[in-house]
């Protein structure tokens, strides 16, 4: 089922929230709302599944216009943050609660609960209750609940964000698993860049109400539009450094180098302001545009050291390096940088 | 929680009951005994006390008239007050409606209000409608004055049960009504058991109400029996009143020992939903 949203708004109120966003959602895929807390992502979810009234626009299901149509009369599933599984019904009870109420046969209802907890390997929880159950196995229940119904959308509400770190890792794969087995059109919305990443076919990341950039995940993090994009995508974070442009090329206070011929080519002037970006894997003592400053903080990893560079000018740099530790915490050092894989960003934060 | 007894503490707070234990224990004594006032100790325990059970009191009826009209009157009472404020605390906590902020400090000041500054009106009302001296025209004040307590009770059941709860029960393609019905209302139970408990015992102690707005003997509560016996300068057998006034407390006793647990929930707040 493909989803397509079109100038989609939501206002509470006098506040905008989303203004004209516009998304499209391949049948299949899994796509990811990425943003910070009160970036609308969750809004967004809302209104798709027909919680949330849409103030104006319109969202298609395929080619039926489901934009004003009420949350029962839309075929979805939804797994929220808390799970909100019902407390007083046992997990059988539970899964078998959107059958029941489209009054459905107790063969029916029967085979599909059997089938689904099968799926997620939760057969032997059915007589349980959703207070003596793990958040793991909670979070399967609910899982279920929304698929149990074969809905043409799937919508995921930061499924992982009450769940601990070693399970967050599990159910990571386990979500991408099923979602790929029941080839279900899937939304997952989520702060946390590294669960779009590793979950999703691609990402829309939103800010403010808007949507910044849709893209692979490869995409996002190679070829972000914006600053916002290049900062929140990737961890550790890229660091940014301010210059101008003096012939052909850039130049900040401890950091000098010629400008790739694509951005010479662009519209860039002498004497324009321009940010670069550069992610800490390119800054290494190998690489041969030199900066020298200090070490200002260490962090070991384990697989890879994490390092701040801190020039006199005060520009800080983050590098990521693996293998031996290349210094310790205030050494003077002379590292570089790769300016060929350095990003490039105009006064407006928008990428050359 | 320790479920063990906690010895020193229950000596203590047997000590402080004492008084109220041992003049439940007298109030027994003294319904099975003739009344001897140069004695503390009866000389004669009797059971004549007690007759009221199978004849009627001059002058008074029946007490299983009084006791009939008493049940009839508590069970409506309850039902009346569970059906509106199960109903009416779920609008308050989850419905968007005008005045909503309003309606509530409404609520919450007639709580406060003592129902005998109201007597007077509700009495003329009652007359203006022709329901005065009726079992029905008591049950609707006494139901309408428990009303705001057991809304705002009700309405702070109904906040502690999550709205994801309820959105899941839409998503999953029940209605509103069906989503209170199946999903909300079972797991605000222990607030509806506590509320029908409450809205019980004061029903059944209700007294000024029925006193002066259904005082003829065909809609005559137990309470008001009970004190027309007192009151009566030609039958002054406290036996008899102290038997009648036992028979009357026990069904509480009783109700209350069976339910004490759940009452409880109520001044919880609720938290445990």
């Amino acid at each position: 089922m493909e989803i397509r949203l079109e100038k989609f708004s939501k206002s509470f109120g006098p506040v905008k929230v989303i203004e004209d966003l516009d998304l499209n959602i391949g049948d299949c895929e899994m796509i990811a709302l990425l943003g910070p807390s009160g970036c609308g992502k969750t809004t967004t979810l809302y209104a798709i599944c027909g919680l949330h009234r849409v103030s104006s626009g319109r969202i298609w299901f395929g080619d039926r216009d489901v934009t004003h149509l009420a949350p029962q009369k839309k075929n979805v599933g939804v797994v929220f943050q808390s799970f909100a599984l019902y407390p007083h019904f046992n997990i059988y009870e539970n899964i078998a609660f959107p059958l029941r109420i489209r009054k459905e046969s107790a063969a029916d209802i029967e085979r599909k609960v059997r089938e689904i907890a099968q799926t997620l390997h939760m057969e032997e929880l059915l007589e349980r209750r959703p207070g003596q159950l793990s958040g793991g196995q909670q979070q399967r229940v609910a899982l279920a609940r929304a698929l149990v119904r074969r809905p043409d959308v799937l919508l995921m509400d930061e499924p992982l964000a009450n769940l601990d770190a070693g399970l967050r890792l599990e159910m990571r794969s386990e979500i991408r698993r099923i979602q790929q087995e029941s080839g279900c059109t899937s939304i997952l919305v989520t702060h946390d860049q590294v669960e779009a990443m590793s979950m999703c076919d691609r990402i829309a990341l939103m800010n403010e109400g808007k949507i910044q950039q849709i893209g692979t995940p490869d995409e996002m993090y190679h070829q972000p539009r914006n600053k916002f994009v290049a900062s929140f995508i990737g961890n550790p974070p890229i660091s940014f450094a301010d210059g101008v442009i003096e012939d052909n090329r850039f130049v900040a206070e401890g950091l000098s180098f010629k400008l790739p011929d694509k951005i010479l080519g662009s519209s860039m002037a002498a004497g324009q302001k321009i940010t670069v970006g550069i992610r800490p894997e390119y800054v290494h003592p190998d690489f041969n545009t030199t900066i020298e400053g200090e070490i200002t903080f260490v962090e070991s990893q384990g697989r890879e050291i994490l390092y701040d560079l801190t020039l006199t000018s005060g520009l800080v740099f983050r590098s990521i390096q693996s293998g031996k530790r290349r210094g310790e915490l205030g050494d003077k050092i002379r590292w570089g940088i790769d300016d060929g894989s350095v990003l490039f960003f105009d006064e407006h934060g928008d990428r050359v | 929680m320790d479920r063990k007894t906690n010895w020193p503490l229950s000596i203590f707070l047997l000590i402080i009951s004492a008084p109220i234990l041992i003049m439940y224990f007298w109030l027994f004594i003294d319904s099975i005994s003739e009344i001897n006032i140069e004695s503390i100790w009866p000389e004669k325990f009797t059971l004549r006390n007690w007759r009221f059970l199978t004849e009627d009191i001059p002058g008074h009826g029946s007490v299983w008239t009084a006791t009939f009209n008493t049940t009839i009157f508590t069970a409506s009472t309850v039902a009346i007050v569970v059906a509106l404020s199960s109903t009416a605390g779920y609008a308050l906590s989850r419905l968007k409606f005008p005045f909503r902020a309003q309606f509530l400090g409404v609520v919450l000041l007639l709580h406060s209000f003592p129902s005998i500054t109201l007597i007077i009106s509700i009495f003329l009302m009652l007359q203006l409608v022709g329901l005065f001296d009726t079992l029905i025209g008591v049950i609707l004040v006494k139901s309408a004055l428990e009303l705001p307590f057991g809304i705002w009770i009700m309405k702070g059941f109904y906040d502690t049960v999550p709205w994801e709860i309820e959105m899941a029960g839409l998503q999953d393609g029940a209605s509103r009504f069906q989503v209170w019905y199946k999903l909300i209302l079972p797991q605000i139970m222990p607030g509806i058991a506590a509320l029908a408990i409450f809205s019980f015992m004061a029903g059944w102690s209700e007294f000024v109400l029925p006193l002066i707005l259904a005082p003829s003997s065909e809609a005559r509560l137990l309470s008001v029996y009970l004190a027309g016996l007192m009151i009566d300068d030609y039958l002054s057998d406290f036996g008899l009143f102290k038997a009648v006034g036992l028979f009357y407390v026990v069904p509480v006793m009783i109700f209350y020992l069976f339910t004490q647990d759940k009452l409880m929930n109520i001044y919880g707040g609720g938290t445990k939903g």
